[in-house]
């Protein structure tokens, strides 16, 4: 019997309602079979670690170990970070993540005249190598992996973790981390760009390019589809354009005889998870076997290592609602299970008071405590891709690759990615959806429980009858920083600070890679302002498309 | 004739996360409105400006970044020195704690929107706050 035929038989399968998945897909009341008629094992699966990788990159699955529970943090000065970063260590986090302020990922000093209102405010403020020695107080940088979201600045940060090093002893080739070091989805949602994009393609190059050859166990990119997905991407999207992005830096790299087998193997992701646990578990799948066959494809690889793609998976604040906001709690646990049950390589889940501020210790460690209890009391992560063979999921998965397939077919026809950021299309294809999905959501088409049904009869919103104690911006952290950076720009050796500033642009008009440069330059404790406004002196800045 | 509402729809500061102003801009667009849009990373003074040179009723401001009540106090300044503090009414949107709403207003700010009130709801605010300025 077909399904089809199961349904004119049952009257209440006709009777009852269809239902379209949050990502608008249709789905049916049961799948068969005939859903994934024609899946071939060997080809479209494989088995972990074997081409394409559908089940999962590694062939031990999470036997070896878990997915890295590596929560995000920053804020304040750099001791207020440091002290929250080895709060985070023995409470469990796998490593560090840092999250600088606006002013640090934009270029700009403390003490700049028009920043004054964001130090220290959605991430930690750091002005020089002297503010980094602080951030690593007692974190051995060979023994804990890293992480830092840092785009067109980050050939600074990289920087400064090589003059760190060299300074405590450590060799380069044990440090563990990455940096997101994706320009491309900054000019397209995030907005921390400085430069051109010929000029932040070439600062991204030299930056993989300097890890590649120095610091093999660092991912010089982490590719934020999540952001794609906040700003209101459909899955398809996240995925597509983030893998547009992939391999334009891939390309970029290419360029100047970098190879397949160099970078293959250092590129990572980073995508969004939502609740719609069996979609996206279908999502991380379909991504895997794509960029796998997408990477063969293109570039034919000797190493299997160059087409597998690693990811880190994050459920993130904008779930949360701020009315009865102990229910984060419960959508938290659900939103990991994506994630888990689809491979990710590492997982980041918001505080469940992230409606509201970022995050407090106390939801920093509930929000470890929930991967940890998932790790090590549910079966989730007993064997490698448990949805594997379902048919539902392997449905779910075939129709999310051909979608990224149509998308990315559909960018290429259009004149490719750089193309379409230069003249706004893709910022307006992706607001476009953001407006409708907003739209529909005011419409009350999703159900959020507590906010628009089964509403408590006291009013239980707000912070205040939460009993959130939300986290505040310490205003004497911005005095210690000015302080700081006061007293560096005091201390250091102003002439060596001047040549280094003038070797750097000797090193753009040479076209070399700037890392070298840039260390010298951060050695010497020049500011990322002075370092930035070298570089802007030299590439200029980057012209935003403005379409509303 | 009664001339649409005119709004500038700004992104102060260097927070740039411009989802939520550019649903904004939309949807008062949608509504009939003349919307000026200045996209990211604007100073208050080119806020004050452009309110000023485009000859807008009301100015929008959309912080996502913790800096609202820095930034609202510069912007006021900003219009101080134009002599235009009182031509504009100002409405802020974004990500900004309940507790320092009172502040806001006690700088003048009309209406702080949360990021969850519907859309219709904040543009018949908006033509509110318009109706009531049509008497100066």
């Amino acid at each position: 019997m077909s399904y089809d035929q199961w349904i004119k038989r049952s009257r209440s399968a006709q009777r009852a309602p269809g239902k379209t998945t949050l990502n608008g897909r249709e789905i049916k009341l049961v799948y068969t079979p005939e859903d994934i008629d024609g899946l071939d094992y060997h080809n479209d699966l494989g088995f972990p670690g074997e081409f394409p990788f559908t089940r999962h990159p590694y062939s031990a699955g999470y036997r070896g170990r878990f997915w890295q529970m590596r929560l995000y943090s920053g804020f304040g000065s750099a001791e207020d970070t440091n002290r929250r970063w080895k709060f985070l260590l023995n409470t469990g986090n796998n490593g560090v993540s840092a999250a600088f302020d606006l002013p640090t990922q934009l270029g700009y000093d403390s003490d700049h005249p028009e920043v004054v209102e964001e130090v220290g405010r959605v991430g930690v403020a750091l002005d020089s190598l002297s503010d980094f020695e602080v951030l690593f107080g007692g974190i051995p940088l060979d023994k804990v992996p890293a992480t830092f979201n840092i785009n067109d600045c980050g050939i600074i940060i990289l920087s400064m973790i090589i003059a760190l090093a060299e300074k405590t002893g450590v060799n380069l080739q044990s440090l563990s981390g990455s940096l997101a070091n994706d320009i491309l989805l900054e000019y397209l949602v995030r907005g921390t760009w400085r430069f051109p994009i010929k000029h932040s393609l070439k600062l991204h190059a030299d930056v993989a390019e300097f890890c590649i050859k120095h610091m093999p166990r660092f991912y010089p990119v982490n590719i934020r589809g999540i952001l794609l997905h906040e700003s209101g991407a459909t899955p398809a999207l996240e995925v597509g354009i983030s893998f547009a992005a992939g391999l334009r830096y891939i390309d970029e790299c290419l360029k100047r005889g970098i190879t397949i087998d160099d970078y293959g193997p250092r590129v990572s992701f980073f995508f969004a998870s939502g609740q719609q646990f069996f979609e996206e578990a279908a999502k991380y799948r379909a991504a895997r076997r794509l960029w796998a066959r997408l990477i063969k494809e293109r570039y034919g690889p000797r190493d299997p290592g160059s087409m597998v793609m690693k990811f880190t998976a994050c459920f993130g604040g904008h779930w949360y609602q701020k009315r009865e906001p102990e229910v984060n709690i419960i959508r938290a646990a659900y939103g990991i299970l994506g994630p888990v049950l689809g491979g990710t390589q590492g997982m980041i889940l918001a505080g469940y008071d992230e409606a509201f501020a970022i995050p407090t210790e106390k939801t920093q460690r509930l929000a470890l405590r929930t991967q940890q209890v998932l790790a090590e009391e549910t079966d989730a992560a007993a064997c490698a891709d448990p949805l594997g063979g379902s048919y539902l999921v392997e449905s779910l998965t075939n129709r999310i690759e051909s979608e990224i397939v149509a998308f990315l077919n559909d960018l290429e026809s259009g004149g490719g990615i750089l193309k379409n950021i230069e003249s706004g299309n893709l910022q307006k294809k992706i607001h476009d959806l953001s407006y409708q999905s907003r739209l529909s959501e005011d419409r009350g088409e999703r159900v959020i429980v507590g906010v628009n049904k089964y509403l408590a009869e006291t009013g239980a919103g707000t912070e205040k009858e939460a009993n959130l104690e939300l986290h505040r911006l310490d205003p004497e952290s911005i005095d210690r920083q000015l302080k700081r950076l006061g007293e560096v720009k005091r201390t250091r050796d102003g002439r060596a600070v001047i040549s280094s500033l003038q070797d750097l642009r000797q090193a753009v008009w040479q076209d070399k890679n700037l890392v070298p440069a840039v260390v010298e330059c951060v050695k010497n404790y020049a500011t990322i302002g002075e370092i930035t406004e070298t570089l802007v002196d030299l590439f200029g800045e980057f012209r935003e498309p403005r379409i509303i | 004739m009664a001339r649409s509402l005119k709004v500038l729809v700004a992104k102060p500061g260097l927070d740039g996360h411009d989802r939520g102003a550019k649903i904004i801009a939309r949807a008062l667009r949608d509504a009939g409105m003349e919307v000026i849009y200045t996209g990211l990373r604007q100073t208050p003074a080119q806020i004050a400006n452009a309110a000023v040179q485009e000859d807008v009723d009301i100015i929008g401001l959309s912080i996502l970044s913790g800096a609202h009540t820095g930034l609202t106090r510069r912007l006021k300044a900003e219009l101080q020195k134009l002599e235009a503090e009182n031509d504009f009414s100002v409405i802020i949107g974004g990500t900004i704690p309940l507790e320092d709403i009172p502040e806001l207003k006690s700088m003048g700010v009309a209406e702080v929107f949360s990021n969850e009130e519907p859309i219709p709801n904040i543009v018949d605010r908006i033509k509110e706050i318009g109706q009531s300025m049509a008497g100066r």
